[in-house]
């Protein structure tokens, strides 16, 4: 299990602080083909600063190479935002007075058909942690609609059992999200005030779980933001390494979320994620794992997110709400979880990464279920 | 064999079509759609490969198989296929779409590497030769595996020359050797080739074909590497036809050693 990593590396970090590190073990991770967990320490340690861009040309580099000059484009789908969780970083927690709202299954086809309209084919459905309002069941009805419309279907909810990711997968689903917000359990214990999210060890196996049960496609990340950044990278690189070992069947990715604006009055306290700071992470993460693939949404900027893209990036949300409904003019609207920050169309994002010289990927997964391609006689040439 | 001039040698037949180019092109990593039919025209490949999963229906100006020539042969391969039942239903699916009776099957369960499960794989082959299909297995060079897949009615063997993507040339060069001396059925060398000159190599040997994708989508000019390329195969090839010399250690010893059988 990743938590005894997790466990072991948590006493180990003591002994390796930041500032130790020198710039002859940054070069000497920017040398290496494989690098190790020092190298990685390294890498976002102060003394890796002066060379970002030395990092930034090898990222660059290995990402092309992996992943070639595509970005797979996908966008999310808010099916409701019930929660009996209190996060004190999001819109959702139980406690804050907005408006709840849970897409009926009519409205999810409807919100389908928005979507798809787009040419997006890579879905991701979220719900806040409601077993009540927005059970498994419910999420399988939803996936049951939505699957004719789109080749990938991925979640991103409350963590699950072994047994009912699988049968999600069976159903449909081939891929899966979910953050772990804070590593570190204390920070974990001080935002997460109370609800079932407050169990940190069962939400850090949720990836396992995921896997085991079949899911193709595991993504990952910290809530930046929270915890001090570098022990936070550090443990969802050392996290995604542990998923490529121990599940290599899987594809597994990073997203960099950081802190948006939100209802409520939680204020980040730890050191502040700036853009020099989300560009070392993600280096890091390029560096230390060149298949690994790296998700970037709409909570940064349309700037930031065309300065980032040939660091390392292979996967963008585009076109994004995160509200309950609003993509087709039928549904009504809830509550956003945050503000986005990029709230470019998809056919602009498109049009920017062609530019950029990437090509927009809108399919990237056989859904193998009951899904029969259009002839190609039948498409037009 | 010496009678062989290189302008008849040499088509090469699989699944009862004739191929005069041995070079088959990859279209993954590209930076657009229509730099592809620039880059077959440029290194005169008649098999394209294309990921089932990459291939867009519902949306026509994304769908690579609308830029690609018609007389061109499709290669559909079963890429994020995880199993031999994933592989098949693949499969499957890319021929009730029209993408012809060839497929590439590509089985694999390691995304670190991209390295082809041979298990598996001979399973999938199995099956979809029964199929009717023209089946071409991405594999480990393995002699066993190869065996399995000859037996099991494949129409080429596809070793890889090193891990998908990593440019490294032909690091499994004794194990494809070994594979051209003892199977009869064509073999591509598949993955790894990143310079026209290990695409040579690999011609020289006598591999029947080489199939490169990363190598050309992300050089500079992808267009001038596809045909820089293709120039190699064929060098290659022609080399491979003209039968090289023998390689000598050291220059002919002036004293030779065995004289005296001729002395009196």
């Amino acid at each position: 299990m990743f938590y005894d990593v997790y466990k072991a590396w948590r006493e180990n970090l003591s002994q390796y602080p930041a500032e130790a590190f020198e710039a002859g073990d940054v070069l000497r991770a920017l040398n290496r083909d494989r690098l190790d967990r020092l190298d990685l320490l390294a890498l976002l340690s102060p003394a890796a600063q002066p060379y970002l861009e030395e990092m930034a040309q090898k990222a660059h580099r290995l990402t092309i190479q992996n992943f070639g000059r595509t970005i797979s484009l996908f966008t999310p789908l808010y099916l409701a935002n019930f929660c009996s969780n209190r996060c004190a970083y999001c819109s959702f927690n139980a406690q804050n007075q907005i408006t709840r709202r849970q897409l009926s299954l009519e409205e999810v086809e409807q919100e389908a058909r928005a979507i798809a309209g787009t040419g997006l084919q890579h879905i991701l459905l979220l719900t806040g942690e409601s077993r009540q309002k927005s059970g498994p069941e419910y999420i399988e009805a939803c996936v049951e609609r939505l699957r004719p419309h789109f080749a990938s279907i991925g979640i991103e909810v409350y963590p699950l059992e072994e047994e009912e990711y699988r049968r999600l997968y069976e159903a449909g689903v081939d891929a899966f999200t979910m953050f772990q917000e804070a590593y570190d359990e204390d920070i974990y214990a001080e935002v997460h005030l109370a609800g079932p999210k407050r169990n940190h060890r069962y939400r850090m196996e949720g990836p396992e779980r995921a896997c085991r049960g079949g899911i193709a496609s595991v993504n990952i990340g910290a809530l930046l933001g929270l915890g001090e950044w570098r022990t936070e990278s550090f443990f969802t690189a050392l996290h995604a390494e542990y998923l490529q070992k121990h599940y290599p069947d899987v594809e597994v990715s990073i997203s960099m979320p950081r802190l948006r604006p939100h209802v409520g009055t939680f204020q980040p306290v730890a050191s502040p994620v700036t853009d020099p700071v989300l560009v070392q992470i993600m280096l890091a993460y390029r560096l230390f794992l060149p298949r690994v693939g790296l998700t970037l949404s709409t909570r940064e900027s349309p700037e930031l997110r065309e300065d980032l893209l040939p660091l390392g990036v292979t996967r963008m949300s585009a076109g994004s709400l995160t509200s309950v409904g609003g993509y087709s003019e039928g549904t009504e609207t809830g509550s956003p979880q945050f503000e986005i920050a990029d709230d470019r169309p998809v056919d602009e994002i498109v049009k920017m990464l062609r530019t950029k010289g990437y090509q927009p990927t809108f399919c990237d997964w056989v859904n193998m279920r009951e899904r029969t391609p259009a002839l190609r006689q039948s498409t037009a040439k | 064999m010496a009678e062989i001039t290189l302008q008849q040698a040499d088509a090469m037949e699989i699944g009862g079509i004739a191929l005069d180019s041995r070079l088959l092109i990859g279209t993954g990593k590209f930076s657009s759609h229509e730099v592809v039919p620039q880059v077959i025209k440029a290194s005169g490949s008649q098999v394209v490969t294309m990921a089932l999963r990459r291939v867009d229906w519902k949306n026509p100006q994304e769908n690579i198989l609308n830029y690609l020539p018609e007389d061109i042969v499709l290669l559909p391969n079963t890429s994020g296929a995880r199993s031999a039942e994933e592989a098949v239903r693949i499969a499957r699916l890319a021929r009730e779409a029209g993408c012809g009776n060839w497929v590439k099957i590509e089985v694999v369960q390691d995304q670190r590497y991209l390295l082809p499960d041979n298990f598996e794989t001979v399973k999938a082959t199995e099956v979809l030769v029964k199929e009717g299909f023209v089946v071409l297995p991405y594999m480990s060079p393995d002699l066993g595996t190869a065996r399995r897949l000859a037996d099991a009615g494949a129409a080429a063997v596809m070793p890889l020359g090193a891990p998908i993507g990593s440019n490294r040339g032909l690091k499994t060069r004794e194990l494809v050797r070994i594979l051209i001396e003892e199977i009869s059925l064509p073999v591509i060398v598949d993955a790894g080739i990143g310079r026209p000159s290990e695409a040579a190599e690999a011609m020289e040997m006598g591999a029947a074909a080489v199939l490169v994708n990363t190598a050309i989508a992300t050089a500079s000019d992808p267009v001038q590497m596809a045909q820089a390329f293709g120039m190699a195969v064929a060098a290659g090839r022609m080399a491979y036809l003209s039968g090289p010399g023998a390689r000598r250690e050291q220059a002919e010893a002036s004293s030779q050693l065995t004289g005296f059988l001729r002395e009196g």
